[in-house]
């Protein structure tokens, strides 16, 4: 069975505790991280396994790599303290089993991006020249569970599931047969290039996340680009957090487009996650906290002057656009902003 | 032209009868396993007139008269058993009132729940009728007719609750009219006047519907479904006894469902509220999600799926999905709510015996007062096994309502025959002297409700 590499010395060792101390959700001081880690490492109940949010942040927090998200769901898990409700965790995990058949594995040409479970909502997303001459996996809403990542259920403590249902995954993609598959949503990415390097599970693709292929896309239609000249925000999604490395794209692409990326409070490594996780967890008030995360959220856009609100997660999409749509922040896909900025019209675009 | 086509063509225009086999291969069969039976003839009538000509001729000519609307109910009410004359009444689709302050609409039978709908959205957007789920072209008058329920049941009850007023064309041909239209213009009342309810439930037994008065309700400004999911399914009546004690919801509704995998061994509660401002809607979902079901939600045994803006009305059609060839039919039963954990294991059991998968439903009808209750079964159209089965297992779901006290909801023959078995002898001889006194040619929809 797959473990996870914690290095518990590394993590008694470390001087700044960020993990704890820089939650977004928790108010704990160095010494009280430091205890509670330990009781987490040891297999001791912390409130700390009670209290988690599930928003991955401390994965990125730690600048060991040590993975202290990880270890918190794999000990919620062992010691029975879901973060939701048995339903929905039961639900959850039902989602990811494929029943509509196998997919059809064709022979594809590089590069290749899969669009992860978000079949048929993103199809359209993927559309005109940033995109030639790729070819897509993962569209079929009947068979995209067979490509599904399951890294989701970090957010139900249920790592077991992961692994159990990971190399298969890595086995349906792998029978491509190409060196590199670029992943559309953060969550995959994050899954080849963080989990399951974490775990142990052997990935024999290099992963490539999605905007470092638009990005280099987009300078190879530099001459193209007229600067949009909008104020934009982007909804950083929590799996962003597994691949910070790559968050400076984000910045890139805008400067590349011509769009302002307002000066916000909740941005980078102080991001907010779109609420979508904690509205169903089982502590009490959770609805409402996660109405008070949208709220602050967006209302930060709003007092920076952000004209879109820029999306990536589908996710994050389905549970923040109408929101912000509502407050007259016009929500977007980061795909659909660079084909604007190249002169196409995304769907639905007026 | 044969006599009886011609005299048809009279009342209504020759466009608008018909006797030719394709067309009257679309009246033999409804979309459930009730075998087909083609009608001689097809006949579409504009007016109340013109139902009373066709329903005196058909009394001349002792021809069996079988009225439909959008003949949907999937358990063969509408397939002429007998032949003779499918009244299609969807020409007669006529909004001819809305009375906002009285809040009722008076419209033509073949008026459609789609059409009633996006009338009321856009002439009357602060008012809204119950609509039932059922596919657009379904028709007021026959949901009514069928005692149906829809998104306003839990609050209001049976669609047939909420009938200002109704006119009949008797199997005879003579036109009556029931409620405060029987003696003056208005027809916001059907009480308190002597009641000669002999028309709903009947199948069409016992006269025509022509026109409905039906209650209409406020419509919020912001209506949504919030979705709220249960493992046990002995928790369902409670959270609905909880829910509707709340006097906030507008529809409640528990489903599970073998396909797809998640749903499956659990209970999704859906919920509709609405509200006129986002404070009124955060009230009421602070009032259900926080305070009414915060309980389950902390223990770890129910969980808050979120509140989506918009209405989620159930598709039940979806289930032809779940096997291959586009079949299904569903046995609903009217049932107290608190057989619902038994309704469920019990219905789970026989689909799994008939190897399809299960779908249940249990829509909350006034305040608990009781609940319908539906066992789905889905079946391949082009394979005769298949239909065998589902009809097994549908009769199989008539059995278990009965047994465990519920009544059946617009019946099958085989539901229809087991209903009247177990009615009291007294009641039985009314229905029968009822039957025989409104309809004394026997020409109205034969084969249904016929009391030996």
């Amino acid at each position: 069975m797959y473990e996870l590499k914690f290095d518990e010395n590394e993590c008694l060792s470390c001087v700044t505790c960020d993990c704890l101390t820089r939650c977004q959700y928790m108010d704990i001081d160095k010494d009280t991280a430091k205890t509670e880690m330990s009781k987490i490492f040891n297999g001791e109940d912390s409130f700390v396994l009670h209290d988690c949010r599930t928003c991955y942040a401390c994965e990125e927090y730690c600048k060991m790599g040590n993975h202290p998200f990880y270890l918190i769901v794999e000990r919620q898990e062992e010691m029975d303290i879901p973060p939701r409700p048995r339903p929905l965790i039961k639900r959850s995990v039902g989602i990811g089993i494929p029943f509509r058949g196998e997919p059809e594995i064709k022979e594809v040409k590089e590069p290749v991006l899969s669009m992860g479970t978000f079949a048929p909502l993103t199809n359209d997303l993927i559309q005109g020249k940033l995109f030639q001459g790729v070819s897509l996996i993962s569209t079929d809403p009947r068979t995209m569970f067979h490509f599904f990542c399951q890294l989701m259920y970090l957010h139900d403590a249920r790592t077991s599931v992961i692994k159990e249902r990971l190399p298969k995954t890595i086995e349906t993609i792998a029978r491509y047969n190409v060196k590199e598959v670029i992943f559309f949503h953060d969550e995959c990415y994050g899954t080849f290039t963080s989990y399951a390097p974490a775990v142990g599970i052997e990935v024999p693709f290099k992963p490539i996340h999605f905007f470092e292929y638009l990005y280099n896309r987009l300078k190879e239609l530099r001459d193209e680009i007229k600067p949009l000249n909008l104020k934009v925000a982007y909804q950083r999604p929590c799996s962003s957090r597994l691949s910070s490395d790559k968050l400076h794209l984000v910045d890139d692409i805008f400067n590349l487009i011509g769009v302002e990326h307002v000066k916000r409070e909740y941005v980078g490594e102080n991001a907010l996650c779109c609420g979508g996780t904690i509205l169903g967890q089982r502590k009490e008030g959770s609805r409402q906290l996660a109405a008070d995360v949208q709220r602050r959220n967006i209302e930060d856009m709003i007092n920076a002057g952000a004209e879109l609100c820029v999306f990536n997660c589908p996710a994050c999409w389905d549970t923040l656009a109408e929101l912000v749509a509502q407050r007259g922040i016009r929500p977007i896909y980061m795909s659909d902003l660079c084909r604007l900025a190249i002169g196409e019209k995304p769907a639905g675009w007026r | 032209m044969d006599n009886v086509k011609k005299a048809l063509a009279e009342i209504v225009g020759e466009d608008h009868v018909s006797a030719e086999p394709e067309e009257l291969y679309i009246y033999s069969y409804d979309l459930g396993t009730t075998e087909p039976h083609r009608p001689d003839y097809a006949v579409a009538p504009r007016t109340t007139e013109e139902v009373q000509g066709i329903v005196k001729l058909a009394n001349k000519e002792k021809i069996p008269v079988v009225p439909l609307g959008g003949g949907l109910s999937l358990a063969g009410l509408a397939v002429p058993l007998r032949g003779g004359i499918a009244l299609d009444l969807k020409r007669m689709d006529t909004i001819i009132e809305v009375n906002e302050k009285a809040r009722y609409a008076l419209v033509e039978c073949g008026v459609s729940q789609a059409q009633m709908c996006s009338y009321l959205e856009r002439y009357h957007p602060t008012l809204t009728h119950s609509e039932p789920g059922a596919p657009g072209p379904a028709t007021i008058g026959g949901n009514v007719a069928i005692h149906g329920q829809g998104d306003l049941a839990q609050p209001y009850g049976f669609s047939s609750d909420m009938i200002n007023g109704l006119e009949i064309v008797l199997p005879t041909g003579e036109v009556c009219r029931f409620g405060s239209c029987s003696i003056s213009a208005g027809w916001f009342t059907l009480h308190p006047l002597p009641d000669l309810g002999l028309f709903l439930g009947w199948s069409g037994t016992t006269g025509i519907i022509t026109k409905v008065s039906l209650r209409l309700f406020p419509c919020k400004r912001i209506r949504g479904t919030g979705q709220f999911v249960v493992e046990d399914e002995e928790l369902v009546p409670e959270v609905m006894h909880k829910l509707t004690h709340t006097q906030m919801a507008e529809d409640i509704i528990a489903y599970s469902q073998a396909i797809p995998p998640f749903t499956s061994g659990l209970h999704h509660i859906t919920i509709n509220i609405g509200g006129d401002s986002e404070e009124e809607l955060e009230f009421k979902q602070k009032l259900l999600w926080d305070d009414t079901l915060g309980e389950y939600i902390r223990r770890g045994d129910g969980g808050f799926l979120g509140f989506r803006r918009g209405l989620d009305r159930p598709v039940v059609a979806k289930t032809s999905d779940w096997r291959k060839g586009g079949g299904f039919e569903y046995v609903g039963a009217i049932m107290p709510v608190d057989t619902y954990p038994e309704c469920y294991r019990r219905g789970r059991e026989i689909s799994e015996r008939h190897d399809i998968p299960y779908t249940v439903l249990g829509r909350c009808i006034g305040m608990s007062h009781a609940m319908m209750f539906s066992w789905t079964y889905a079946f391949n159209r082009a394979d005769p096994e298949s239909i065998r089965q589902a009809r097994e297992a549908l009769h199989e779901s008539d059995d278990l309502a009965l047994e465990l006290g519920g009544t059946l909801w617009k019946p099958g023959l085989y539901g229809q025959k087991l209903v009247m078995e177990r009615m009291d002898s007294n009641t039985l001889e009314l229905m029968k002297k009822v039957k025989q006194l409104l309809d004394p040619n026997g020409i109205m929809n034969p084969g249904n409700w016929e009391v030996a």
